[in-house]
Order: structure tokens, then C-alpha cells, then sequence
């Protein structure tokens, strides 16, 4: 086990997994408060389309899956703050029509593909010094812009319309939420990949959120215990040699049915 | 003659305004000129006309749908009108948002919500001035001061989720407060508290009414007539949607516009 922490691969594996715990932790939490965590998963599925071209046209995954991501959580706010009421369809839509472009684009490219499950359900173990740069660089600008616009960011989160009232540029801040969820979804989907990465946006929010009074308090707790189980997941793969992503969420899950039967039998 | 005014959109019942004092040479603080608002073909709202002065108490009354929330809306500038004028002090509401304080319907979404009570009332101060990183002092003794104001002073550190429903309501009210407001306005505030907490929050708007403008729309007739120095009956869907023969018929009847068959058609109604 120790000698395992000598590795390259398991170090960055193990930075990058706390990095994308922190990022998801802040973002997670306002998805959950928002109620975007279906908006989310459009993203995150849309993305592969741009995972698709990247692979295609040659040009790094990243940038590829943020293109698509952001472009995506661009279309999705302004169909939430048009339209609200024709959400679940769009976003349904966008869904699938990224998926078949990435899938189309991936055909279309000849010769060596890279391996294309490793986005469905992350590659923690390959993860680059750039990807890593690129995480620190998300990080450090998520926490500067959440600590600066902390009220604003609560206030449109808590009561749009009041915010509105206040003066606040609702519709700034809502796709400015939604942008920072698709970058967070991009990184995240290194981690666990884009079918599991709602479930590191929502499973150890949903225990933090339970046990704060505060959002940002919520944001705190949620990083925490996303490290915790991506690093026990890591821990369970590397002993059990089965994929991390798959054991990250199931570590999670099983973390938060202990978590509910504790709250239930305190409450009984 | 009723009938008449209701098709209009529009009822003024002035009931003890004989009595109100008025400050100065006042233009009204709220000015509607024939309003008309519809949405996605349907009329909600028809030629309303209406003055708001200076520390009126207004009564908004009117069965569900019948474009009160609406109204509302367009005074708050949350939706922009489509035909007719609106002022609010003289200009359009956009204008003038900081002076007129809003206390939202329902104040139960979102009880999971992770924030304390005094967060919440804090959200009044939005847009006047702000720290760089969290809170200045004298926006927290403010919103305090509009806490203690509403007698809830005591659950500032509390989650917004364990309050009862009335003491939600008390918080929104100081929420709207803490923006020092000359009007405020407030939707069905007692839709969801017990006969107790009504009677407490009507006895507060009314101290609160010394010294500012209350517009509260409300289904609890009784109450508000208690209240009020002005009532509106907004009701335009209800004339053409609504109202059933009988009703029609003891509308016709009803030669002039009293408080009593107010009282009786809108309970009919409105059940």
C-alpha cells in the first residue's frame, strides 16, 4: 500500500482526486441548492460531443469537453430564464445529441481512438501534469469568485426574484452558476467519468447539506467528504484492482445509506 | 353598478378613508393608469386604474387567478407592462426598487435551504452598499434592528428550515424591512399560519403602517376589512370564467357595492 504512494501516477491520481473533491464539494453544493442537478448531467453528457471532436480534429480532451460543456450550460441558462417550462426537454435533447456527435466524430477518426471508456467512467490513474494545472487553475478561480460574490450567489441561489428586486443581474449570476457547474463537470469526469459524475455532485452535497445552517458551511462539509470517499475509492480499487471511478461512487453511496440510517435511527 | 366596476378589473371601496390624514400636497405614490396585462392571449388584467397614497393600508382582495399577484408584479417591475402606465413615486418602478419592500407568497419553498435566519434579512440590504468579504457591521445591526423590529430577534443564528411558518413570515417581513422601505407589499401573507400568527402579523403591519404604506393582497376578508383604510377587488377572470348564474344573479341584485356581499361573494368564491 505504501509503496504504492511512490508511484507518479498514484500521486497525481491522489492530488488530482482531492482537487476535483474541493471543486465539486463548492460547485455540488450549488447545483443542489439550485436544483440543477439534472441541468448538470445535460452537461456532462453533451461534453462528449466535444470529447468526439477533440479526439477527431487532434486537440486536447480538455478543451474539447470545456467547449462543448460551457457552450452547453450557455444554451441551458438562457432556455431556464426563458423558458422554464420547456427545460426538461431541451436539456433531454442536448443530452442525446451530444452523445451521438462524440459518438460520430470518434467513428469518423481513424486509427488509434485512445480509450473511449475511460471518459464514460473516468481515468483517475492517467491523469497529466496539465490536467492538473488546469484543476488548480479552476479551483483557485472558483474560490475567488464565490468569495467575492458570495451574496449575490446566495441571494440568486435562495430567492431569484427577491434578488431581482434588489438589483442584482439574476440572469449574470444563474448561467455564471451554470458555467462554473459545466467546467467542474468537465474535471470531474477525469475522476469518475460523465455517467458517474452527477453522483460526485450530489452524494456527499446531500450529507453536507443535512448537517449545515450555512451554504458556505455546506460547501466546507461537501469538499470534505467528497476527498474522503474519493480517496477511500482509490484506496478500495488499488487493493481490489477494480475502477476507481465505479468504486469512488459506490464508496459514496455506501457512505450515505450509513449516513441515513444513522439520522433515522437518532430521530426514532 | 357592481357588476360594472368589476368588469372594469377594478373596485374602490373606501371605507374609512375619511379618516387618514394626508401629509403635505401629495401625489400618490402609486399611480396606475388604465393597466391592461395578458398572458399568452388570455386577459389577466383590464383597464385597471388606481392611487396608492402616502400610509394607506390597501386591501387587495379577489378569488384566485384573478390577476392580483399579477398586479403586483407590474408594480414591482418584476414584469414589464404592456399597455397602460405604472409609477411608483412619480417614476417607473424600476426606479424605485429600494423604496418599496416585497414579502413574497410562499415563504415555504425551499426550507432545506441551507441559511440562517439572519442571512435571510441581510438579503434586503443587496444593491445599497457591500463589503468586500461577508458582512459589514452596521448592515448586521441593521438587519438585527429589523428582526427585533418584528419580534424575531432571538432566532437570528437559526436555520431559516426549523422556524414555523409565521416565523418565517416575520422574517420575510424584516427582510423587506431592512431596506428601510416607504411602501411595502405583501402576497397572501397568512396563507399558511394558524388564526393566531394572523391576528400577530396584521397587528404588526399595523404599527408598521404609522410610518409606511402597506399594500397586502389577502383572501382573509374579515381580517383585512379589520385593517384596511382602502380595498381593491381585482377579478377579472372571474367574471368570465368563474362566476356561476347564481352568483350573477345576486350580483345583479345587488344595487350598490357593499361590504357584506363582498364579503359573501368572494367566500363563495374563493372556497
Amino acid at each position: 500500500m505504501i509503496e504504492a504512494l511512490s508511484y507518479e501516477f498514484i500521486q497525481n491520481a491522489l492530488i488530482a482526486g482531492i482537487l476535483v473533491s474541493i471543486i465539486s464539494g463548492i460547485i455540488g453544493s450549488l447545483i443542489v441548492v439550485n436544483r440543477m442537478v439534472f441541468l448538470a448531467g445535460g452537461i456532462a453528457h453533451t461534453s462528449y460531443g466535444g470529447i468526439g471532436l477533440a479526439i477527431f480534429l487532434g486537440f486536447p480532451i480538455f478543451l474539447g469537453a470545456s467547449l462543448f460543456a460551457v457552450i452547453s450550460a450557455l444554451i441551458i441558462a438562457s432556455i431556464t430564464l426563458n423558458h422554464r417550462d420547456r427545460v426538461d426537454t431541451f436539456i433531454g435533447l442536448m443530452w442525446a445529441v451530444g452523445m451521438a456527435l462524440g459518438v460520430v466524430f470518434i467513428d469518423l477518426t481513424s486509427g488509434y481512438k485512445g480509450d473511449l471508456m475511460s471518459y464514460l467512467f473516468g481515468s483517475i490513474l492517467s491523469v497529466s501534469h496539465s490536467d492538473l494545472y488546469y484543476m488548480i487553475i479552476l479551483l483557485i478561480s472558483t474560490i475567488l469568485i464565490v468569495t467575492l460574490r458570495y451574496r449575490e450567489i446566495l441571494a440568486v441561489s435562495y430567492d431569484m426574484e427577491y434578488a431581482k428586486l434588489r438589483g442584482i443581474n439574476v440572469r449574470f449570476y444563474y448561467t455564471l452558476i451554470l458555467v462554473l457547474s459545466a467546467l467542474s463537470v468537465v474535471v470531474a469526469i477525469k475522476v469518475v467519468g460523465l455517467i458517474l459524475v452527477i453522483a460526485l455532485l450530489t452524494i456527499p452535497i446531500y450529507i453536507a447539506e443535512k448537517l449545515s445552517n450555512t451554504l458556505y458551511m455546506m460547501m466546507i462539509l461537501s469538499s470534505i467528504f467528497s476527498s474522503i470517499f474519493t480517496i477511500l475509492g482509490l484506496i478500495v480499487s488499488y487493493i481490489y484492482n477494480i475502477s476507481s471511478g465505479a468504486s469512488i461512487i459506490l464508496i459514496s453511496a455506501l457512505s450515505l445509506s450509513l449516513f441515513l440510517i444513522y439520522q433515522k435511527f437518532r430521530f426514532d | 353598478m357592481l357588476l360594472d366596476c368589476q368588469i372594469k378589473g377594478l373596485c374602490h371601496h373606501l371605507k374609512r378613508e375619511q379618516n387618514i390624514k394626508k401629509e403635505g400636497v401629495d401625489i400618490p405614490i402609486i399611480e396606475i393608469n388604465n393597466l391592461s396585462f395578458a398572458y399568452n392571449k388570455h386577459t389577466i388584467l383590464e383597464n385597471i386604474n388606481l392611487e396608492v397614497e402616502s400610509r394607506d393600508f390597501l386591501a387587495i382582495i379577489g378569488p384566485n387567478g384573478g390577476g392580483k399577484s399579477t398586479l403586483l408584479k407590474l408594480i414591482l417591475g418584476l414584469i414589464p407592462t404592456q399597455k397602460g402606465v405604472i409609477k411608483t413615486f412619480g417614476e417607473i418602478p424600476k426606479k424605485n426598487l429600494s423604496k418599496i419592500g416585497y414579502v413574497p407568497q410562499n415563504t415555504n419553498i425551499n426550507i432545506n435551504f441551507p441559511i440562517k435566519v439572519i442571512e435571510v434579512v441581510l438579503m434586503g440590504h443587496i444593491g445599497t452598499k457591500r463589503a468586500i468579504f461577508g458582512y459589514a457591521k452596521d448592515e448586521v445591526m441593521c438587519a438585527m434592528g429589523s428582526l427585533a423590529q418584528v419580534g424575531m430577534e432571538k432566532f437570528a443564528q437559526k436555520k431559516i428550515g426549523e422556524l414555523s411558518g409565521g416565523q418565517r413570515q416575520r422574517v420575510m417581513i424584516a427582510r423587506a424591512l431592512c431596506a428601510n422601505p416607504k411602501i411595502l407589499i405583501l402576497d397572501e401573507p397568512t396563507a399558511s399560519i394558524d388564526i393566531d400568527g394572523q391576528k400577530k402579523i396584521y397587528e404588526l403591519l399595523k404599527a408598521l403602517n404609522r410610518d409606511i404604506t402597506i399594500i397586502v393582497v389577502s383572501h382573509d376578508i374579515s381580517i383585512v376589512l379589520e385593517y384596511a383604510n382602502k380595498i381593491v377587488h381585482i377579478n377579472k377572470r372571474l367574471i368570465y370564467h368563474q362566476l356561476n348564474r347564481e352568483e350573477r344573479e345576486k350580483l345583479n341584485m345587488a344595487g350598490h357595492f357593499c361590504e357584506v356581499e363582498l364579503f359573501h361573494i368572494l367566500k363563495g368564491d374563493s372556497i
